[in-house]
């Protein structure tokens, strides 16, 4: 399968075969006008199976919601077709705005306009609790 | 600026601090009767608690202050829908501290980031509620003289007491101590408590349904309320509940020095007849709540440059 290589845009690599569409769908790329790619189970020396995200333009992507959902993807920003930048992204110490608190006596139940945020209290166990609530992230 | 939204936002020099200068109160209380002439406490209960309530502002007063405030929503600007947010920042153009009590969890921490005078919980919901912590440990360290090697024992509702969990966490920094969680199946404290508190600090514990069983060990029993409405049925609720209640009969194999502790309000889990033995510490407790929040609001304004 050929994927054409982009100019300036973004490629999230190394990611957990599988979790690719869970990032897709987190990072809002369906609403995005310019190509994107999902690839899916591509060959990996490393990891055996990956799947990678290319994103035809440079836009803001929120490495919280990417270092939660897979811990050691690597994201390559790519100008002028060469890599500009590489970050290997760690799980977050706190995460504003990516999940949301289902703890019903939260006080982000009643008040909508307050962030809903976590903070990691394991990173062994890949815990995260409510600021507020101290609730732990389903 | 400080607050007091969880009893682990304060170090145990913190705590041991609060609880020297509350003595310090207790023996010298007129060197105090002054200390906050011409501040303001501002009492904002979202819900009611009146004991809670009276006892902050018992303390202020004792401190020369005055106090204004709300004591349940409905008198507040919370039923025109004004944020906690919003609420926290109009009340820092009125007073100098403000104890808040709300039935969401979490909304102190809200107050505490958008206002600008010093914040403390009064309870919020089912899960905090550091002043009370700081009432047990006042007495605590009154009746004991120290936290160390002590082996404490919480009784009754260890699954959703809110003052059981913060006082294990509190004591928990402490060395030597040992708990005894004497609770039935249904109400036993939380595993994440156990792990994350009990075992991280790799102190002892044992769980036991027995109460009897295990009083001659204790130097600290701490009874709490075993509600009916926990239980799957009222069939079983009756058969767990006078386990737990403490009478004379159960005290006859304790300690001497032992101390009786609960946070109140009690219902039927202590009878009253124990209210006459010298061991029974509740209302103390009450009276070293005041003391301490008396410590505490000292300790808040002062580190705010407001006295």
């Amino acid at each position: 399968m050929k994927i054409d290589s982009i100019n300036n845009g973004i490629v999230i690599d190394h990611i957990t075969a599988g979790r690719g569409m869970e990032l897709y769908r987190l990072l809002g790329l369906d609403s995005l006008d310019c190509s994107v790619a999902l690839i899916r189970n591509t060959a990996s020396r490393k990891m055996g199976k990956k799947d990678i995200i290319k994103i035809d333009a440079d836009i803001p992507v929120s490495f919280d919601v990417i270092g939660y959902v897979d811990p050691g993807i690597t994201v390559n920003v790519i100008r002028g077709g060469v890599i500009a930048e590489k970050r290997t992204i760690e799980l977050p110490a706190t995460l504003t705005g990516v999940i949301k608190c289902k703890n019903p006596r939260c006080i982000t139940t009643v008040e909508q306009e307050l962030d809903h945020v976590f903070k990691l209290v394991d990173r062994e166990t890949k815990t995260y609790r409510c600021i507020y609530c101290e609730a732990k992230a389903e | 600026m400080k607050s007091l939204i969880d009893i682990l936002d304060l170090s145990t020099e913190e705590i041991d601090s609060l609880v020297d200068t509350a003595l310090d109160i207790i023996a010298s209380p007129a060197k105090y009767a002054e200390k906050c002439r011409g501040k303001k406490l501002a009492t904002l209960f979202f819900e009611p608690s009146t004991r809670t309530r009276l006892s902050f502002e018992a303390a202020m007063m004792e401190l020369g202050g005055n106090v204004i405030g709300f004591s349940e929503a409905s008198s507040s600007s919370a039923t025109k829908g004004e944020s906690v947010a919003d609420t926290a920042k109009v009340i820092s153009c009125y007073a100098d501290i403000i104890a808040m009590r709300h039935p969401k969890e979490g909304a102190p921490l809200v107050a505490s980031m958008n206002a600008s005078i010093p914040v403390i919980n009064a309870g919020d919901g089912g899960h905090n509620h550091p002043t009370q912590t700081l009432a047990d440990l006042l007495t605590i360290r009154r009746e004991k003289g120290h936290f160390d090697n002590l082996t404490v024992g919480f009784c009754g509702d260890l699954k959703f007491g809110r003052t059981v969990h913060s006082l294990i966490n509190a004591l928990s920094r402490y060395t030597g101590v040992k708990f005894v969680l004497i609770s039935p199946d249904e109400l036993k404290l939380p595993g994440y408590v156990i792990r994350d508190v009990i075992e991280k600090n790799g102190l002892p514990y044992v769980e036991t349904r027995s109460l009897e069983e295990v009083m001659p060990e204790l130097d600290i029993l701490y009874m709490t309320r075993v509600q009916g409405e926990r239980f799957f049925s009222e069939e079983e609720y009756l058969r767990l509940r006078d386990s737990y209640i403490l009478d004379t009969e159960k005290l006859k194999g304790a300690k001497e020095d032992l101390v009786i502790m609960h946070p109140l309000p009690r219902v039927n889990e202590i009878s009253v007849a124990v209210d006459r033995d010298p061991r029974a510490c509740y209302f103390k407790q009450v009276l070293n709540g005041k003391y301490v929040r008396m410590a505490l609001i000292l300790k808040l304004l002062t580190e705010a440059g407001t006295i």
